[in-house]
């Protein structure tokens, strides 16, 4: 499996496009590894990716329970931004921004990365106000922000409701431009196909269905193909971080929720950006295919089946024409659900747990996606060096104990108000 | 749409209704001032799936809390009982009793 490039494409392209040899191979599990990285979502390759290729540790096997990418990477609306305030967050999304940046000519596949801009609409002059704080600490760290006016929105999208009788008048919005969207399977594949030409095994169908102990420490997991050593184990099954970990024992401050996402028939160019709605949680943009993607809230009740129900498809729907009222006659040609790690705080876990060789990376609420590569990255080094990065040295599971918890939203440790 | 079957109304939509978690928890005693104790009770979640007993409050009826046992995969609801144990059990009246 050599590189892709032009040269490649033209010459497949001439013999028929036959002989494209398979992304990624599908070994047989060996009986041990120096890690085992449970869950081939975006976390868990990116992880594996780097673990290979920052730090020398390629004898490492990812298991995945389905199919590679078939959970949350597979089933988020595809935002990438860093526009986050609190300590902690702030530097680690705009890290990971950075990485998106590189990613594709890193993994060497197109992951379509579209930095076309995210804008934080502002109802209020409190919110104004919220926004130009959240702006302004963004600034601080480096990361660009804008606040925009009324008129500045309005040139920018017209489509939103900026009439007199709008139900959430606009009085601006915080734009980051570097913002946008990326293929959110396009990521998986080119982190599994980067993995897997560092020597990492990949595979698939393969369940854990509980950890092999040796005295206190975890050395190894059960699985639905036999037991497989490792001295070091990672979990990044986002949404089933409690399941997982309950078989280790632990208990976490994570609850399970569904969060359903929805995209309608594909439409000419409409929205250039990607928008965040501030009157209430919704959040829209256009795929290249032309269809509008957007989500809402949580269906609200703890849940692990991976589809939701008709009263939030309403709540989700009238938001969506309270903001760009000319949605309304667009048809939903699908929705579905992804079951979300939903943190007491709203941040996420990446650490060491309390029990030696076993590695966390979850609770990833609503913002795992644009994460992945940082999240990816730190869960790496936390494996390979047995500490924390100093990008996630604050996403400990302790801090709730301790009374450091990253509550972005200011919520409390309510997990369905995140 | 869930159907929760209300002790007092009978059987209601979700919406009716507000949820209120995990309702295997004990809140510890007022003085308690052991942080573990309350670090248990405010942080940390069982999070089954499976079946899950959790508090939902009839808001837009008799405004009563329930406890309803209820599966977290499958969805199906097992049990619907009054959170606060009722002197003698409800009994059903008019339109609710059909």
């Amino acid at each position: 499996m050599g590189r892709y490039s032009i040269a490649d494409i033209l010459l497949k392209a001439a013999g028929g496009n036959k002989g494209w040899p398979r992304v990624w191979r599908d070994p047989a599990p060996k009986p041990e590894y120096d890690v085992i990285i449970v869950g081939a979502g975006g976390h868990g390759l990116a992880t594996a990716y780097y673990l290979a290729k920052e730090h020398g540790i390629r004898n490492v096997a990812v298991l995945e329970k389905g199919y590679l990418g078939s959970g949350n990477t597979g089933r988020n609306t595809t935002i990438v931004r860093s526009n986050y305030m609190i300590d902690g967050n702030t530097p680690f999304y705009e890290w990971s921004l950075k990485l998106w940046e590189g990613l594709s000519h890193d993994v060497n596949f197109n992951v379509m990365l579209s930095q076309r801009g995210q804008l934080n609409i502002a109802h209020s002059n409190a919110q104004m106000d919220a926004q130009r704080r959240r702006g302004n600490v963004m600034r601080l760290h480096g990361i660009e922000a804008e606040l925009l006016s009324r008129e500045e929105v309005q040139e920018m999208v017209p489509h939103l409701d900026f009439s007199p009788q709008a139900r959430f008048p606009i009085y601006g919005a915080l734009l980051q431009r570097r913002a946008g969207t990326a293929r959110h399977d396009a990521v998986a594949w080119g982190l599994a196909r980067g993995a897997d030409q560092r020597g990492v095994d990949i595979i698939q169908h393969c369940e854990v269905t509980g950890f092999l102990r040796q005295g206190e420490r975890i050395v190894g997991v059960e699985t639905s193909r036999g037991t497989i050593k490792a001295p070091k184990v990672g979990i990044a099954v986002a949404g089933n971080t409690g399941h997982l970990a309950a078989k280790a024992g632990l208990r976490l401050p994570i609850e399970s929720h569904v969060l359903q996402a929805f995209v309608s028939e594909p439409v000419k160019p409409l929205l250039d950006y990607v928008i965040g709605w501030s009157a209430a949680h919704f959040y829209i943009s256009q795929s290249d295919k032309g269809g509008m993607v957007f989500g809402g809230d949580l269906d609200g009740y703890n849940s692990y089946a991976q589809r939701g129900n008709l009263p939030l498809i309403e709540d989700v729907a009238s938001a969506a024409k309270a903001i760009m009222p000319c949605v309304s006659r667009l048809r939903i040609v699908r929705h579905w659900g992804g079951v979300m790690d939903m943190t007491m705080d709203g941040s996420p876990i990446i650490c060491k747990s309390p029990i030696d060789g076993l590695y966390i990376n979850g609770g990833w609420c609503y913002g795992g996606f644009k994460a992945t590569p940082a999240s990816g990255w730190v869960f790496a080094h936390t494996i390979a060096r047995d500490e924390p990065h100093e990008l996630n040295a604050s996403f400990t599971l302790d801090r709730f104990r301790r009374g450091y918890q990253i509550d972005e939203k200011g919520a409390g440790p309510t997990p369905n108000a995140h | 749409m869930l159907r929760i079957t209300c002790p007092y109304c009978g059987a209601r939509d979700h919406s009716e209704f507000l949820y209120g978690g995990d309702a295997t928890l004990v809140r510890p005693e007022p003085g308690c001032d052991d942080m573990e104790v309350w670090y248990d009770f405010v942080f940390l979640r069982d999070n089954p799936r499976g079946r899950h007993r959790e508090y939902w409050q009839h808001v837009q009826g008799c405004r009563q809390w329930l406890v309803v046992e209820r599966d977290t995969l499958t969805h199906e609801i097992f049990s619907v009982e009054p959170a606060r144990a009722p002197k003698k059990a409800p009994v059903l009246t008019g339109v609710a009793a059909k």
